[in-house]
């Protein structure tokens, strides 16, 4: 229990995959200055764009968004799935179900670092099974989330269909998973990081691409 | 904060607050169609029980199968110990097996402390003479916070909680335990018992003492009923149990003198009609019953921070 870490700090403010970036310090003050000197990739009117892009894209596939659940995985996903229902909700006049999915105790990457804080799991309450779950992450990286998230929807219902929407898809797949919807494609290289703001977390809308310290 | 838990003692806030707030997270886990996470599969948790237990064993043989790690049950009766083996000699074959943590009880203050120094896994004290019982006094907070803590519980200590303790103290390892945590986590705790029954040096303790019961009753959010333990009492305490019961016992005439929103708690096993009246520890106010189900999922919260990371921050 070496690991506690007080429950309310921001967490991951630099995210590869939704936290699983190898060996970026989370709590590194250095890496933050980094990254907070990086150039801007997406400005808050463009991530609205690409959001209302993204809400349009799933009423498309999904026929307008009959039986779609949105689940955000923590800790930046959450608030995108639920821009994402309020979007889709005003442009179809219905509301879609919104919840959040902790993959913390899925990952494959637990015994590699100090055991972390639970996020939130709600799931809405008709459940999942038979839905179309979208679900929604700032990042995708190396695909290690995504997968952990799969398992963890596995435990809680069997979902018609399973789909992925990103913010931002970044490359450097380790894992056969790809996005149904993506904000922006940005192609990095690893030693580049990709940090998403958001106004809910981080006070600001903004995505941004700094060269990572060390 | 070490690799393992030994005492309340050993918990900062910020570990305790962790823990209540990452059970909180997996008491949603029990209400779906799957309660097991695949988090310490491949592990192996050892229950090394010295001394009787229901609930503190089984519930950790839950918890630890709930995150899908190895039990091995282990108790003294039935075992080597009966041959005379030594605590030393029985840990060190359970280390040879490959054990990543050992739960222990056992009947002597500091055998859990002991047992740390000789194997490279996490020790979990599930109680040790009458020291120390941490993971109740963390499944008690759990449910203080669960029951009185509002709405927004998630980060929150139990700021301003009055906790009234009751009965044999002195052999409480459940007492001693909670003083500690309780007053960690900001809860004002009032002990009170027979003065024979008070330990010893009670002063040092982060509470306070009163011998009478009905008025602090008027006065509180929590009263946490003890078990009079017979079996570890070597003297006469008190006169008779008739006695015991009409000055310290909680009955249905006592209970009417809580505050309309205070819950009364009881650790197990109960001794109905002595400590605690039947119609007591039936009544809706008791939590008797959601103490045993919060107790699987905060020792499912301490097994995952203690065994589920890398171990030592670098």
């Amino acid at each position: 229990m070496c690991a506690m870490r007080p429950e309310h700090e921001p967490k991951r403010a630099v995210s590869g995959p939704s936290g699983d970036q190898e060996a970026v310090g989370e709590d590194s003050a250095l890496e933050r200055a980094e990254a907070s000197a990086g150039k801007t990739v997406l400005t808050p009117e463009e991530i609205r764009r690409a959001l209302s892009r993204i809400a349009h894209e799933i009423l498309e596939r999904t026929h307008g968004g009959e039986g779609v659940v949105l689940l955000g995985i923590p800790t930046r996903g959450v608030p995108l799935a639920r821009r994402l229902a309020a979007r889709i909700g005003e442009f179809e006049g219905a509301p879609v179900p919104c919840g959040s999915l902790d993959v913390t105790m899925h990952r494959d990457d637990l015994r590699l670092r100090p055991a972390r804080a639970l996020q939130r799991t709600e799931v809405p309450p008709d459940g999942v099974d038979g839905k179309t779950v979208v679900l929604v992450d700032d990042v995708l990286f190396s695909g290690r989330t995504v997968r952990a998230a799969l398992d963890a929807l596995n435990d809680l219902g069997r979902p018609r269909a399973v789909q992925l929407a990103v913010l931002v898809d970044r490359g450097h797949r380790e894992l056969p998973i790809r996005a149904d919807y993506v904000g922006k494609n940005l192609p990095t290289s690893y030693r580049e990081m990709v940090r998403v703001l958001l106004t809910e977390t981080d006070g600001e809308d903004s995505v941004l691409l700094g060269e990572r310290a060390r | 904060m070490k690799r393992h838990l030994i005492s309340a003692a050993d918990l900062s806030r910020s570990d305790a607050v962790l823990i209540l707030d990452t059970a909180a997270e997996l008491a949603s886990v029990a209400g779906r169609p799957i309660r097991k996470l695949p988090t310490l599969r491949g592990m192996t948790v050892v229950n090394l029980f010295y001394e009787d237990s229901t609930r503190t064993r089984t519930s950790f043989e839950a918890a630890a199968k709930r995150l899908s790690a190895d039990v091995i049950n282990f108790s003294a009766k039935g075992s080597s110990v009966a041959k005379g083996e030594s605590l030393k000699d029985t840990a060190l074959t359970l280390e040879a097996m490959g054990a990543d943590a050992v739960v222990i009880r056992h009947g002597a203050s500091g055998a859990a402390h002991r047992l740390a120094g000789w194997v490279t896994g996490s020790v979990l004290n599930a109680g040790d003479g009458t020291h120390e019982h941490p993971t109740q006094a963390l499944l008690d907070a759990f449910t203080m916070r669960q029951r009185l803590g509002g709405v927004a519980q998630r980060g929150n200590g139990l700021d301003g909680l009055r906790v009234t303790i009751v009965g044999d103290v002195l052999h409480s390892r459940v007492a001693r335990s909670n003083v500690l945590l309780l007053a960690v986590l900001g809860a004002e705790v009032m002990l009170v018992a027979p003065p024979t029954l008070m330990p010893y040096a009670v002063d040092t303790w982060p509470c306070k003492v009163s011998y009478d019961l009905d008025a602090e009753l008027r006065k509180t959010d929590v009263v946490m009923m003890l078990r009079v333990q017979q079996e570890r009492m070597s003297a006469a305490y008190f006169p008779t149990v008739r006695e015991y019961r009409r000055r310290y016992g909680l009955d249905a005439g006592r209970m009417a003198l809580l505050p309309d929103h205070a819950i009364v708690m009881h650790p197990g096993p109960m001794n109905r009609g002595v400590e605690i009246a039947a119609e007591v520890a039936d009544s809706p106010r008791s939590t008797i019953v959601a103490q045993v189900s919060n107790g699987v999922i905060v020792r499912m919260a301490v097994l995952y921070l203690l065994l589920g990371g890398a171990g030592e921050e670098a």
